[in-house]
């Protein structure tokens, strides 16, 4: 069986940063993904981020992703590429199903002395008449396609929903060669940051709050040709009579994200929801350590947040796994951690931000509570 | 029905041309090697990957991450095969999917 120090599922921000962390201190560090290229979701986001300059504000996240992928390999990270984790076993065995489809895959078993789980997210989906057909798709399907792959999925797109996700792939859409007919918000609000709000609304994109998409109606084909929506009352219910038909052939669907967080459910770790993160998280203390000892986790699948959240969780998680197996001295360690922590501190502030402060105290001090109680699951 | 984005303000000009043939239910189209078969089906006009099992309801691009399953085709005569996260390679050989196998229709 192969041995690591460190196995870290999942490439994104938080993965890379946490195996660049673990390695530069010496571990020897698998990190695994199941997708083509590391990074993530980093290759999509083709704006500027906001944040302090320490988080490299006014830089793009694929110039983002980038960097960390070459530190990666600089640091002498090992990183297997269409490698799906496809569960944690007794004795900290990662079981990895390595390959494309289509090929002979091979099944492999790693055992890590730490494993630091970033899995990331998934996008939630509204489900109305209609919405299974092609045509209807994640708002983040639709950004993939059109910052990575290079290719619109349609010409005429209805977004559904108004949080920062929705508003900044309308206008991505909008600067890959779409037209945005509609932007759709069952509040009586616009979801997201003013900022990216007010490009949408300088460029005209109707934008119908307190309504929701009732029926996609497909052509001949089976693809997606109009779409309607409808006002929708107090309790989110469409009102008959409020009916309008647009012209388009792409639903984008901005409806949030939830944590990916299955392979610690396997594991028995211990959670809590979590509505602001966007479900269930697993517990963690401040050394991005579960329930089950030696699991870490970080990034989205601890609660949804951001690309520059979960890079620091990430390092947070990578730094505790070097710690633990006596690659960095205690001191030095926890000077690292409390200054991610304090660059945490300040991607946490603002209406949207303290929140999120808020709720990862919560985790926080239920982990300590649950712990004290001598509440401990997985192996 | 999707194009290439030949242009773009920040990611500059796609400087890729689509040179690999490659079979979709037996009609010849052009891609770059290399991109998810999901991406050049797509820059041609497909957005059907496969019908349902039992209502035989089309399905295209839903997740574009490899999560979701909808866009699985049989290439190669392989069937469940996650297009948006299989790179295209000179020469495969695509089918709509219909439940666990190729569309009859494929055939024809």
């Amino acid at each position: 069986m192969i041995e690591k120090d460190v196995v870290v599922v999942g490439a994104g921000p938080a993965g890379l940063a946490a195996a660049i962390e673990a390695s530069a201190a010496g571990a020897s560090v698998l990190l695994l993904d199941q997708n083509l290229k590391p990074g993530g979701q980093l290759f999509k986001q083709i704006h500027k981020f906001f944040g302090s300059s320490a988080h490299r504000s006014g830089t793009r996240g694929t110039d983002i992703g980038t960097v960390l992928c070459e530190e990666a390999r600089e640091n002498g990270v090992e990183i297997w590429l269409n490698s799906t984790v496809m569960g944690l076993f007794v004795g900290n065995k990662v079981g990895i199903e390595k390959g494309t489809d289509g090929t002979a895959k091979q099944m492999l078993t790693v055992h890590a002395k730490k494993i630091i789980v970033a899995a990331g997210a998934s996008e939630n989906v509204v489900r109305f008449k209609g919405w299974t057909l092609p045509g209807v798709m994640g708002a983040g399907a639709a950004q993939t396609m059109i910052n990575v792959n290079r290719v619109r999925p349609g010409r005429k797109i209805v977004m559904l929903g108004s949080g920062n996700v929705g508003l900044i792939v309308s206008y991505q859409l909008m600067q890959a060669g779409c037209e945005v007919v509609a932007l759709v918000e069952a509040a009586p609000k616009i979801g997201g940051y003013a900022v990216h709000a007010a490009k949408i609304t300088r460029a005209g994109v109707p934008v119908f709050l307190r309504h929701t998409v009732v029926e996609a109606i497909p052509d001949t084909s089976g693809v997606v040709s109009q779409v309607i929506i409808a006002e929708v009352d107090s309790s989110f219910k469409p009102i008959p009579g409020t009916e309008k038909t647009l012209e388009a052939d792409v639903i984008a669907i901005g409806a949030g994200l939830k944590p990916v967080a299955e392979l610690l459910h396997l594991m028995n770790c211990a959670f809590m929801f979590s509505p602001v993160f966007g479900g269930w998280i697993p517990l963690h203390n401040a050394d991005m350590e579960t329930s089950c000892e030696g699991i870490y986790v970080a990034g989205d699948s601890t609660g949804v947040e951001e690309a520059n959240t979960a890079l620091e969780e990430g390092r947070i998680a990578g730094i505790s796994a070097a710690q633990k197996l006596g690659y960095i001295s205690p001191e030095e360690a926890e000077a690292k951690k409390a200054a991610a922590w304090e660059r945490l501190g300040a991607l946490r502030l603002g209406p949207f931000g303290e929140r999120r402060l808020a709720a990862k105290n919560v985790i926080l001090t239920e982990f300590e509570q649950k712990t004290a109680r001598g509440v401990h699951h997985g192996n | 029905m999707g194009t290439r984005i030949a242009d773009h303000i920040i990611l500059g000009e796609d400087i890729r041309i689509p040179a690999v043939e490659i079979f979709v239910d037996g009609k010849a189209f052009l891609a770059n090697e290399g991109e998810p078969i999901l991406s050049a089906l797509l820059a041609n006009g497909i957005n059907v990957n496969r019908y349902t099992a039992k209502r035989h309801e089309p399905r295209g691009l839903f997740c574009g991450i490899g999560q979701c399953t909808d866009c699985a085709m049989v290439v190669d005569g392989v069937p469940n095969v996650r297009t948006c996260i299989t790179p295209v390679k000179c020469g495969m050989v695509i089918q709509t999917q219909d439940g666990l196998g190729p569309k009859e229709a494929a055939y024809d």
